[in-house]
């Protein structure tokens, strides 16, 4: 009898595609620098092992000063950023000025923890206000919260720990992190068959955020042996 | 009174003919009956101060306090009707508790206050409730910066650098205005409060009464508190001694 | 039981059963009646030590927070001062232990505000969590965290514990995870060996003694810890971070053959 659907499929890995969901296979982070902080992403979506989309933008808005990095299931995520984006939007006029970083993150927070067990989301929240200047919150799978100074996160941060452990400095000029931030992508990018394609950096201030693309052909080249 | 409304009195959810709803009107009577309570912002937080009127000598002290804690950072001061305010004080303390739940920090007390008035607004709109008998006032000092408002049964709410509800509230705006409270501390203030609660307390009508004084200040480390034993007794004598002074001069006047 | 249609076969090939819906093919999604909880930890802090001494209570925990064997968050205070006569520490997942802490400050808040100079006492927190403890546990839903309260009550030391079954215990020496297999007998030996109740100084040692070996033997564990105190004289304060004493010295003995 003729079957609709994928379920007789062989399940090898060259048909994994077929009912695998999108992910953000991920090397994500972001890092203080003075005067505010750096967000960066590479641009691989991939279902299995196919690469559904190359250049994805993995930094997503949530307000004009607070962006987030976002790891885990593409679906889930994007859905948390939108209902994050929404809430705090709507607290910003409520409150009649442009919402906190905390207060982003812990909405974030909050949705990552009561869902934590339907949810796969890793996520990095980033932004600057006039509180506090520049900061970044992880909240990884399991919905927990912490403010750090410099945070990678996705698959591809397991590759470099050490890199940016041995990097990594407080109060860096804007050129100086924006160079830690792409390096450390970079590497990450190229040890990790999840992550790939270019560096798209967010360098978020006080005037708000600036983009910039590092396409695959002018990353920096480290030892390939 | 009985024919001030001719009908259209009695309900909140009816306007009178020239665009009043007395309802509203009355609650903000139940407020004049009561004991005067003011706020004066500093430069460094707010000082809060009550005419508790005593009723029976037969009350224990210190009951039924006309000053309250909302949050750590924010305190509440009423005039009115106590089981009126009481509800307000409880609905404060579920919209801070809220707000930190939600979004981790602090409650705003720009934003508090919006929530607050709206919820007493909410009671001049229905034939089936009435009018909050109560104004409120509250204050805060967060991140620095001291903030204070006063909302009234209306759900009217402004916001202050000095405010007075109750009996005497115009002597007592008089007394604050005299004040250069743009220069002055918490330290000092505290002072300026007892004298005022002091002078306009009036004597022949109302015998006996407790004056309660809380800060929320840099010297409290942002929380709002009662202020310390001997800040208490130091403003109280020098209050004293202020009406004393004052009815001398009187007296050499005569 | 007695519906005679309940066993019916269908009346026509994939169509319904009677008094059912239509069976669409391919494969049968069936609406899900269970929930699935959190069977597991996922950002995990290691062992809270904990002890009595003659005139208060100890508490201390590293500052890690691990990600299965990542050492992924280095700075994760998970002694909370509850009140100046009540600590907590708490070891386990890390989400739940930030979620357990809010409602506790909260708690706090919420007495502060009635400003009745009544404060919550060491063993009422410790009762009313093995309550929330046990509670969570049977939605099957527990928080994975085993706590340690400490504080004084009534002038005498008080520690207690509970876990993320609901669980409890208390006792003059209390340590979780790891520390209950490796620092405990060490704290007991030398609780026993002395007759008098230990001086600050002295659980101050067995303390720090504790926190290196478990960071010799313990893989999850971190040498930067904070320490808790509450003492009947010098009242409550968290200490730290502060660094685990190391000896490595014995690694230039050992020679492989």
């Amino acid at each position: 009898m003729p079957m609709l659907g994928i379920e007789n499929s062989i399940m090898d890995d060259s048909n994994d595609w077929r009912n695998a969901a999108h992910s953000t296979g991920t090397s994500i982070m972001a890092a203080e620098f003075d005067g505010g902080v750096i967000i960066g992403a590479d641009s691989r979506t991939t279902t299995g092992a196919y690469i559904a989309n190359r250049v994805t933008d993995k930094l997503t808005k949530v307000t004009d000063h607070i962006y987030c990095c976002r790891s885990g299931s593409a679906a889930d995520t994007q859905a948390i950023a939108d209902i994050v984006s929404y809430h705090l939007n709507f607290h910003g006029m409520e409150l009649g000025e442009e919402p906190l970083v905390e207060v982003g993150a812990a909405i974030f927070k909050e949705l990552c923890y009561n869902y934590r067990d339907s949810l796969t989301a890793g996520i990095l929240v980033a932004g600057w206000d006039k509180r506090k200047g520049g900061q970044i919150y992880s909240v990884p799978i399991g919905g927990m919260c912490v403010r750090q100074q410099v945070s990678i996160g996705g698959s591809g941060s397991s590759y470099v720990y050490g890199y940016v452990d041995a990097n990594f400095k407080p109060n860096m000029s804007k050129e100086e992190c924006i160079k830690f931030v792409t390096n450390t992508l970079a590497l990450a990018m190229s040890r990790d068959g999840s992550s790939g394609g270019v560096v798209r950096l967010g360098i978020l201030t006080e005037a708000g955020i600036e983009r910039k693309v590092i396409l695959g052909t002018d990353l920096p080249k480290f030892f390939e042996g | 009174m009985s024919s001030i409304g001719t009908g259209y009195d009695l309900s909140a959810s009816q306007f009178s003919p020239d665009g009043r709803v007395f309802q509203v009107e009355y609650a903000m009577k139940a407020v004049e009956n009561s004991g005067t309570v003011i706020g004066l912002k500093g430069t460094d937080g707010i000082v809060l101060a009550a005419e508790k009127l005593i009723l029976s000598k037969l009350h224990e002290p210190s009951t039924n306090r006309r000053i309250f804690n909302i949050d750590r950072h924010i305190g509440m001061a009423f005039s009115g009707l106590i089981a009126d305010a009481r509800q307000i004080v409880e609905i404060a303390r579920k919209e801070a508790a809220n707000y930190r739940s939600q979004y981790g920090t602090n409650i705003p007390l720009k934003y508090l206050n919006d929530r607050v008035s709206m919820y007493m607004h909410a009671y001049t709109l229905y034939s089936a409730v009435r009018p909050y008998g109560c104004s409120v006032i509250l204050a805060s000092y967060d991140e620095n910066e001291p903030q204070m408002y006063l909302i009234d049964p209306s759900g009217v709410s402004y916001g202050f650098h000095g405010c007075a509800t109750g009996k005497a509230k115009q002597s007592a705006k008089t007394e604050i205005e005299k004040l250069k409270l743009g220069n002055m501390t918490c330290k000092d203030i505290v002072k300026e409060a007892a004298k005022i609660i002091y002078i306009v307390h009036d004597e022949l009508k109302d015998k006996n009464f407790e004056l309660e004084l809380s800060w929320v200040c840099k010297d409290s480390n942002g929380l709002h508190v009662k202020v310390p034993e001997s800040v208490y007794a130091d403003a109280e004598r020098a209050a004293k001694q202020a009406m004393e002074a004052d009815s001398e001069s009187d007296t050499e006047d005569m | 039981m007695f519906d005679p249609m309940a066993n019916a076969p269908p009346l026509w090939s994939n169509g319904p059963t009677p008094g059912s819906f239509y069976n669409f093919p391919g494969p049968q999604t069936k609406p899900n009646d269970h929930f699935t909880h959190s069977q597991s930890p996922v950002t995990t802090a290691t062992s809270i030590v904990a002890l009595a001494y003659d005139k208060g209570i100890m508490i201390a925990g590293d500052l890690l927070a691990s990600y299965g064997s990542l050492a992924r968050y280095r700075n994760c205070p998970r002694i909370m001062e509850v009140n100046d006569n009540i600590l907590l520490g708490a070891g386990g997942d890390y989400a739940d232990f930030q979620y357990v802490k809010s409602f506790i400050e909260q708690k706090i808040i919420d007495e502060e505000c009635l400003d009745d100079g009544i404060k919550l006492k060491p063993k009422s927190l410790y009762c009313w969590l093995t309550r929330v403890m046990y509670q969570r546990r049977n939605k099957f839903d527990p928080l994975w965290n085993n706590l340690v309260i400490g504080g004084i009550q009534d002038g005498t030391p008080f520690l207690g514990t509970v876990d993320k079954l609901g669980t409890a215990y208390t006792d003059r020496a209390i340590c979780t995870g790891y520390g209950a297999h490796i620092a405990l007998p060490m704290i007991r030996d030398a609780i026993e060996k002395k007759a008098q109740p230990l001086t600050q100084a002295e659980a101050r040692a067995l303390i720090e003694k504790s926190l290196e070996v478990l960071f010799y033997r313990d893989a999850r564990s971190y040498p930067k810890y904070q320490l808790g105190i509450i003492d009947q004289d010098e009242g409550v304060k968290i200490e730290g971070p502060l660094s685990v004493s190391q000896n490595w010295n014995i690694a230039t003995i050992i020679k492989s053959v």
